[in-house]
């Protein structure tokens, strides 16, 4: 197959510091790949590697079909970039910016122009075009900014943690937006240290730390490998503990650790709510009840657990 | 498109982004012109009276083709911070990520930054004007004048460009200031070297900035402090050479440093 982004084992240190060792990765075309890692882990550099802006020491690195390398002019005319700060101008207005990028791509100023209205449309900026993004929320600024990255509808686009420091709502809006922009066959490596983002976007999660991938799966099979939910019961009292073990056995294999009892599950909702209402009817009070995701620094614990052993 | 022509397409487009930005914020070229306008204030009004250079000259004569060369060598620091600025955004990542020409960023940087210095220069004329400064070195020597000020302010901007990317963030190009302040006072901007102590004296004499303030001191046909000195003697020689000196050594660490972003 021909991948839109292609990478056979990366190799890239700062002086002493390995930031890159041996990195895999291979995106279809018009799907979503989720980069998935702790701070440090690669991600920005794997990034910034893909998109021209930073040399490699070794291995093999193709997008659209390109060398990377030998070819950085050419990718750029192929790929949409979006950093980890958000690239507009504050004092132009949301439209002057596309319209500045347009002609930066040399698409001509009609066409530019013509092209930063389709754009705010499709970003839902188009009431706010004659503001200055500075009056923005993170959300707006954001759309801004990919829309900015899609003036050339890019073969590929680079995300490069789109949320980190956006409220709820703002996440939302840039996930919608990303949603869009895959509907339209563009392929996207996005970034992230959030694992229900690289959930909801991505058709493939690729785990890295230290550099390396050390889990590439669909988005299921990377939550199977990591635990998934888990439904988690705290007991009040300690006699309590076998009964909330029996209630919660009903949903999966209970582990109890002192007054926590706890099991996989796979209905979330609907396991929730056979063992609250199993409790309640025989008339266990509890601490807490909830379903527990598992985080982050325990997924990773758990695949170098298994890269090791 | 050839290769030249889509670059200069992209110059335009970036000194256009820049000069929106003057025209936006007309406050900026203020905030950047407080400074030395207090000063004029403060040394023409407060300590003018206190003044005196020798030989009976005019301290406001005196002062304010000093003003103007200060004005100028403080403004690399608006290079720097502007390029910080630009780096700590992401724009200098996302014009490389784009199929610029490579040399537009820093290029358009330099073009609206003598477009912006060029406004100083008349809004600071202008005052020097309203407060009794003249020119009597007639149109072409005066014009002249304003072209070496400008020389020296393009010289700064390779100066401006390399810290702006060599510094951490906004911040730290912010703090450049406990440099530029002695490098533009001690000099023969508001007292003549020779009333300092001998050995401050001689690093004012060979200041850059001291250089550009005499030649153009002379050229405007105000009073030049001049002691018997070679430096202080070929102040019109040096206001030249000193800029390309500096343009010879900067642009291409500058220009280094930008291809380094991506090591």
């Amino acid at each position: 197959m021909d991948y839109s982004i292609y990478a056979e084992g990366l190799r890239k240190r700062y002086g002493d510091k390995v930031a890159l060792d041996g990195l895999d990765l291979a995106v279809a075309p018009g799907t979503v790949l989720g980069l998935l890692g702790p701070n440090g882990a690669g991600k920005t550099t794997s990034v910034r590697i893909l998109a021209t802006l930073l040399r490699f020491d070794s291995g093999t690195a193709r997008v659209a079909g390109l060398d990377v390398r030998s070819n950085a002019r050419q990718v750029r005319q192929r790929i949409g970039l979006t950093g980890q700060s958000m690239a507009v101008d504050d004092v132009l207005t949301a439209r002057e910016n596309l319209v500045m990028f347009g002609k930066l791509f040399h698409i001509g100023k009609s066409a530019a122009r013509q092209r930063a209205d389709e754009l705010l449309a499709q970003f839902g900026l188009t009431d706010v075009a004659g503001k200055p993004p500075q009056t923005f929320s993170g959300g707006m600024r954001r759309r801004l900014d990919l829309a900015a990255s899609m003036i050339l509808a890019p073969q590929v686009l680079f995300l490069d943690e789109p949320t980190t420091g956006l409220d709820p709502r703002g996440r939302m809006e840039v996930w919608d937006a990303v949603r869009s922009l895959t509907a339209q066959g563009t392929t996207v490596l996005l970034t992230t240290h959030y694992l229900d983002e690289a959930d909801q976007l991505s058709d493939r999660i690729v785990v890295i730390d230290h550099g390396r991938a050390i889990a590439d799966d669909t988005p299921a099979g990377v939550k199977r490998a990591i635990g998934g939910d888990r439904v988690e019961v705290v007991a009040l009292r300690p006699d309590d503990v076998d009964a909330i073990a029996s209630v919660v056995a009903r949903v999966g294999e209970p582990v109890v650790e002192e007054l926590r009892v706890h099991a996989a599950v796979t209905d979330r909702v609907g396991s929730l709510t056979t063992v609250a209402r199993d409790l309640q009817e025989k008339g266990l009070d509890v601490e807490d009840i909830g379903v527990r995701r598992p985080t982050l620094d325990e997924a990773f614990l758990k695949l170098t657990e298994k890269v090791t052993v | 498109m050839s290769q030249m022509r889509w670059a200069l397409s992209d110059y335009q487009t970036i000194v256009q982004q820049e000069l929106t930005h003057l025209v936006r914020q007309p406050s900026l070229i203020a905030w950047q012109l407080g400074s030395p306008i207090v000063m004029v204030l403060l040394f023409v009004f407060v300590f003018g009276s206190a003044m005196d250079i020798g030989g009976g000259a005019d301290f406001t004569s005196f002062a304010m083709p000093g003003m103007f060369a200060m004005t100028m060598a403080f403004g690399f620091m608006n290079t720097a911070m502007s390029v910080a600025i630009y780096k700590e955004k992401g724009f200098i990542d996302r014009f490389r990520s784009m199929p610029m020409a490579p040399s537009a960023v820093v290029t358009g940087r330099g073009v609206s930054d003598l477009i912006h210095a060029a406004l100083d220069l008349v809004v600071l004329a202008l005052i020097a004007l309203a407060i009794g400064w003249r020119s009597d070195g007639g149109l072409a020597a005066t014009l002249f004048a304003f072209g070496l000020l400008l020389w020296l302010r393009f010289a700064l901007i390779w100066i401006g460009v390399w810290i702006g990317l060599k510094v951490k963030n906004q911040e730290a190009a912010g703090n450049l200031f406990a440099l530029a302040f002695p490098f533009g006072m001690i000099s023969s901007v508001f007292t003549p070297p020779s009333l300092m102590p001998d050995w401050l004296g001689a690093i004012a004499m060979w200041n850059p900035v001291s250089s550009t303030a005499n030649a153009v001191r002379e050229l405007f046909g105000n009073p030049v402090p001049l002691g018997g000195s070679w430096i202080e003697q070929n102040a019109m020689l040096m206001a030249v050479t000193w800029p390309a000196l500096i343009t010879l050594v900067f642009l291409p660490l500058a220009v280094r440093k930008y291809q380094s972003l991506g090591r």
